[in-house]
């Protein structure tokens, strides 16, 4: 036995009991309801098991490790590879837009695709959402989905109480989410940064509980359901309308319910890129460039006279405003919204998008949101073991790339001749 | 009056249990400057682990109850402190000193994958547990409106925690252990440097965190009777937000800022409404930090270039 094999049959036993003691209470023994109340079934042939899975894992992975060695190593930082990165990023992310944009035309577009595409454009926006606020002004929101619920439930009531449509609620749905964004930050954001992130979380679950609560408003658990689908400009995709107006009559089309799906995809996705080319755009201007500096170097900025708060505010305001916006489009698509579209988890999964991807690249936010929010997707069938899948994704690959798939952080401004 | 000694009686006893989660937080903050989100669910673990080891005992036929609730606590003890050893081993220690939101998001994922490994073993309706320990103290004269009662539970959980937040105080200002640890949350290089294993002084933290988690998941399991893989997560909001209120960072501040948000849960369900009880504790936080943004006992930070 030579040395290396030693030492890894050693620490492969070591991680076995340990994965033996783990197992030990939780799956060794299952409470079981009966009639008689609670009863202990006791399976503790699972423990070896469990153990042994974990030791032949472990063991494999310290042998293979040389061979893996180079692909493990953590993305290489520093200024030489930032170029490369970014050109790298440009071409997939063209790629990435120039195929969604013809992905309905292609074969492949069918319906349940097509959905599935949406939602995950949905994830996409808010990601690029938040990025504004995490990756550019550097300031960590726990609670994003709240702005994201604001939107959503400010939509469905309009239009139900009121009768308004799609396009006009859309615009008022992201400035009441940007107001509720305003009045969250004006008094938290002079906390500093993890203080802000227990406020932010505390914020979501306190507009979760709300809805929850406040059944006269908004149907408390059973939430709003029949909120209007949106028509293409007024006119609506249904199959007959009085007086010959729905889409497919005045475009002389033969009906088909694919129409909405596919209207409702190309309505995400020029959100997404509409909040995509904001934030690109805006890091150019003033505001924008005052956020990563702020991000960096909160003294330095205010010894150059850029004033925190309101910088911090108007990046605050402009994320949760893109929240919103996401939210009427999710509550139009869905027909019905409940409070339980809205939990923490959400804020998890979207931040998990935004820092998965790398912070501040947008291109980042796209793959991340694909391996996070598509292929669980695809693999609905699993159901049970979705959830861990998930949770087990997330360590991995923050273990595996601990700044982000895309990590090359790209220099706003660039001195000297070469830029 | 008695109405109100009775609410302040519950939210102490409650506060004691968001006092010895939040200490977990607090440590681990204080040492690596990450929120531990996955403690919560480590609470939960506790609270699985003791339900599973009474009805062991009730199987084993251990019925001498002081004995029973000893062996079922130093098994929640022993086994959480394990899973808080393992989480840390897995998904923090690799990220130690990379960037900051890093161990955060694997602190998410870890938390994900403990609700939902205990949901799959364990199966996801809630679990009740028969009351273990009943009876307790009138403290009302006879005849009086509104009955005060003391618990024997509630006389158990108040004087655990205080017993084991005294030893854990002695733990931090008179052992090496307690030196080391303090040491290395002023500076962990420097630390290292004069040959404190930094590495191990934090794997410790993590232990003892856990096992004060798993106690608390303990008194969870008695206090209200029923477990499920959720219970983790509010319970771990809120005494995570306790270690804000207090100062994150200070020990003291931990359990003053549990107590009070107890108390506030207790007195807020008692005078206003139940359902609102969260948003109370979420806005008294806001307030608080308005007017003192370091928490109750935490010390200023200062600022420099």
């Amino acid at each position: 036995m030579t040395p290396a094999l030693r030492h890894a049959v050693i620490d492969a036993a070591a991680a076995a009991l340990v994965a033996a003691l783990l197992a030990l209470p939780l799956l060794g023994f299952r409470l079981a309801d009966s009639a008689q109340g609670l009863q202990l079934v006791t399976r503790l042939t699972w423990v070896p098991i469990a153990a042994g899975l974990v030791f032949a894992g472990r063991l494999g992975l310290l042998l293979a490790a040389p061979l893996w060695g180079r692909l493990l190593r953590q993305a290489p930082q520093g200024d030489l590879s930032v170029r490369g990165t970014n050109r790298r990023a440009l071409l997939i992310g063209g790629a990435l837009a120039l195929g969604a944009l013809i992905l309905p035309l292609t074969p492949f577009g069918d319906r349940n695709l097509l959905d599935k595409a949406t939602l995950l454009l949905i994830y996409v926006m808010l990601g690029w959402g938040l990025n504004i606020v995490v990756g550019l002004a550097g300031l960590l929101d726990l609670g994003y989905v709240a702005f994201y619920a604001v939107g959503a439930y400010s939509y469905a009531l309009l239009a139900q109480h009121f009768g308004l449509s799609f396009w006009l609620c859309l615009p008022f749905a992201g400035l009441l989410a940007a107001s509720f964004g305003i009045l969250l930050g004006f008094p938290v954001l002079r906390l500093r940064g993890d203080y802000l992130a227990i406020v932010t979380l505390g914020f979501g679950e306190i507009i979760r509980v709300i809805l929850l609560n406040w059944a006269s408003l908004t149907g408390g658990p059973n939430g709003i359901s029949g909120v209007p689908r949106p028509s293409f400009f007024g006119l609506p995709f249904v199959a007959h309308t009085p007086g010959n107006g729905s889409f497919h009559e005045v475009f002389g089309l033969a009906f088909s319910p694919n129409h909405r799906v596919t209207f409702l995809y190309y309505v995400i996705l020029c959100l997404a890129l509409l909040t995509n080319l904001f934030s690109l755009r805006i890091r150019r201007l003033p505001i924008g460039r005052a956020w990563e500096a702020l991000r960096e170097d909160e003294i330095a900025c205010r010894s150059l006279g850029i004033n925190p708060t309101t910088t911090k505010l108007s990046a605050f305001a402009l994320g949760a405003m893109f929240a919103g916006l996401a939210g009427s489009f999710f509550a139009t698509r869905q027909g019905f919204i409940s409070p339980e579209s809205f939990s923490f988890l959400e804020s998890a999964v979207i931040l998990a998008i935004v820092v998965l991807g790398g912070m501040g690249s947008q291109t980042g936010v796209v793959l991340a949101a694909l391996l996070l929010v598509g292929l669980p997707e695809w693999f609905r069938d699993l159901q049970q073991y979705r959830m861990l899948a998930f949770g087990c994704a997330m360590v991995l690959i923050m273990l595996w790339r601990p700044r982000g798939l895309l990590a090359g952080r790209q220099p706003t401004i660039r001195l000297g001749a070469d830029g | 009056m008695n109405y109100f000694l009775q609410q302040v009686i519950n939210g102490v006893t409650l506060g004691a249990i968001y006092g010895l989660i939040a200490i977990g937080y607090t440590m681990v903050y204080g040492i690596i400057g990450m929120i531990n989100f996955a403690h919560g669910d480590i609470m939960m673990i506790g609270a699985f682990i003791s339900l599973i080891a009474f009805l062991l005992m009730a199987a084993l036929g251990v019925t001498f109850l002081p004995l029973a609730l000893l062996l079922v606590l130093l098994c929640s003890l022993v086994f959480t402190a394990i899973y808080g050893w393992a989480v840390e081993r897995i998904a923090y220690r690799r990220l130690r000193g990379s960037f900051r939101l890093a161990p955060l998001i694997s602190a998410i994922g870890m938390s994900i994958v403990l609700q939902n490994a205990v949901q799959l073993a364990q199966g996801a309706r809630v679990k009740p547990l028969q009351p273990v320990i009943q009876g307790g103290i009138e403290l009302s004269q006879r005849g009086a409106d509104f009955p005060v009662t003391l618990g024997t539970l509630q006389i158990i959980i108040i004087l655990l925690t205080i017993f084991l937040m005294a030893v854990f105080t002695l733990l931090i200002q008179r052992t090496s252990l307690g030196r080391a640890q303090r040491a290395a949350e002023q500076d962990m290089g420097m630390a290292a440097l004069l040959g404190i294993n930094v590495d191990r002084v934090i794997s410790t933290t993590f232990v003892i965190g856990a096992a004060l988690a798993g106690v608390a998941g303990l008194m969870v399991t008695l206090y209200y009777g029923v477990v499920d893989f959720y219970i983790g997560f509010v319970a771990g909001i809120k005494a995570f937000t306790a270690a804000v209120l207090g100062g994150i960072g200070s020990l003291p501040g931990a359990m003053l800022g549990g107590l009070l948000i107890g108390l506030i849960e207790a007195l807020w369900s008692g005078y206003g409404s139940i359902e609102y009880k969260d948003v109370a504790v979420f806005a008294i936080l806001v307030l608080v930090l308005l007017v003192r943004p370091s928490g109750l006992l935490g010390k200023p930070e200062i600022e420099k270039v």
